[in-house]
């Protein structure tokens, strides 16, 4: 392995997948035996660093001379799209501290565990609903559409304040905003109708409050109208997106996996948090890595990354390394440490959302299995249609049966 | 053992909560850190270095550990 330089690039990413659905893409793997420090090149040609072990994504995550700030010179851009949705109305996740701090800290008390924690029954009787209308008078559906993502869409519209009655309109937005092959004038205008509605929902939440976020952030008076607007589409696609696939793949996983299955079953409250951590360990829906550039030279797992240039950590394949989580590859609800997954990013820009996610998964996967003893797939396994086309991972559609 | 932590870092995540409850609790205002045990037990010893390995802000320090986590 080079030192330092820049070699020929190692591969193109995003890579393929192989076999398996449910593992990232071969060639990440590789690279992280053979060049866990390697040289990439991205769909218009530039180059970044890949970053591929648990050790050396954890520090560079927390390690402040790398920038999220999307507007830097030399910030690697995943897809065409995800480069004009950065720059257009960035959030705080695209920002540093102290600017990201001080907006971050504004929704921090939302989404701490022991405020997530007075949701659950909500959440519950909500899981509850949404199977008995799933089930009513039929053996067969689409989890995706009937479960996995109304159950956190929901939540988060409660949350938000944004009334659920929308759902098409802005789950229309967002997966144009998330699929890798749309184009910049896709995303920006998908991202431009979503603000609009936000801004146009702060503005009434001025005249007539309630106890949504987007009311109390505009009651605040801290952010204007378009502000609210972005900070209310950050949390509004993070917020559904992200839970209703990691609930529909392990759904999909744990079928293909019956010794996991039946744990899964059998879990109490403590092993159904184990399992959980160990679900998302294992699927880490965030595929294409997290973006971050270099302010300073760095030298990372022996190699000097220079000022100005660009690195992304792939999540999915740190959550393989077996330096870190032996037998990486296999599906084991039992594991002792799932937890040091990095599904959920790491450093100061970690998931806000994530004592949600925990919550909604703890609660939606154990319902669905309690409720159809019998579930099992409606279609073959290999017609199952993956989200390869999208930046978050998952299913488009999840048929089954019971 | 002496646990550091340091509330301008911190980003709120509650991976400390986590990882020791009896040691670590967040502010209800905001979710940033509050050190419930400054000098806690040994028997949660683990868990504290647990919490500052998971730290996603590096704001939690453990003074007069050998055994570094990290």
């Amino acid at each position: 392995m080079p030192a330092t330089g820049s070699p020929t690039p190692l591969l193109d990413v995003p890579a393929a997948r192989g076999g398996c659905p449910f593992d990232p893409p071969p060639a990440y793997g590789q690279a992280r035996h053979e060049h866990p420090v390697a040289r990439v090149r991205l769909w218009d040609g530039t180059e970044s660093w890949m970053l591929t072990r648990h050790e050396d994504i954890r520090t560079v995550l927390r390690d402040r001379r790398f920038s999220a700030d999307a507007r830097r010179a030399g910030f690697p851009f995943l897809t065409e799209g995800r480069k004009a949705l950065t720059t257009d109305h960035p959030t705080f996740i695209r920002m540093d501290d102290p600017e990201h701090a001080r907006l971050r800290r504004m929704l921090t008390a939302d989404f701490m565990i022991r405020k997530v924690e007075t949701l659950r029954p909500q959440v519950e009787r909500l899981a509850g609903e949404l199977l008995d209308a799933m089930t009513e008078g039929r053996h067969e559906a689409d989890l995706v559409a009937e479960f996995a993502l109304p159950l956190p869409s929901v939540v988060i519209c409660v949350l938000l304040g944004v009334p659920y009655s929308e759902h098409a309109f802005f789950q229309r937005c967002s997966s144009t905003m998330l699929r890798s092959d749309a184009s910049p004038q896709e995303v920006t205008g998908a991202q431009k109708e979503l603000l609009d509605f936000l801004a146009e929902l702060a503005r009434a939440k001025r005249a007539d409050p309630d106890d949504g976020i987007l009311s109390r952030l505009a009651q605040e008076g801290e952010l204007d109208d378009d502000e609210i607007a972005s900070m209310g589409r950050l949390l509004l696609v993070a917020g559904h997106e992200t839970t209703a696939n990691m609930t529909a793949l392990s759904v999909a996983a744990l079928l293909q996996n019956p010794r996991e299955l039946a744990r899964m079953r059998a879990a109490g409250p403590q092993e159904t948090e184990a399992a959980v951590e160990e679900l998302l360990r294992y699927l880490s829906v965030v595929q294409g890595g997290v973006a971050r550039v270099a302010t300073e030279d760095v030298e990372v797992g022996g190699t000097l990354i220079r000022a100005g240039e660009g690195v992304l950590c792939m999540l999915n394949e740190a959550n393989r390394d077996e330096d870190a989580f032996p037998g990486a590859d296999e599906l084991d609800l039992a594991r002792p440490g799932s937890r040091r997954h990095l599904a959920f990013g790491f450093g100061v820009h970690q998931c806000l959302g994530q004592p949600l996610a925990r919550l909604e998964l703890r609660v939606a996967i154990p319902a669905l299995l309690r409720r159809l003893p019998g579930l099992r797939l409606a279609v073959p396994f290999e017609e199952l249609p993956f989200r390869h086309d999208m930046l978050v991972y998952g299913v488009h559609r999840l048929p089954v049966a019971w | 053992m002496r646990v550091h932590v340091d509330q301008d870092r911190c980003c709120g995540s509650g991976m400390c909560v986590l990882s020791a409850p009896s040691v670590f609790d967040q502010r209800d205002e905001d979710g940033i850190v509050v050190l419930l045990d400054p000098e806690p037990p040994a028997e949660v010893l683990a868990d504290v270095r647990d919490a500052v390995a998971g730290c996603p802000a590096l704001a939690i320090e453990l003074a007069g550990d050998e055994e570094r986590a990290e």
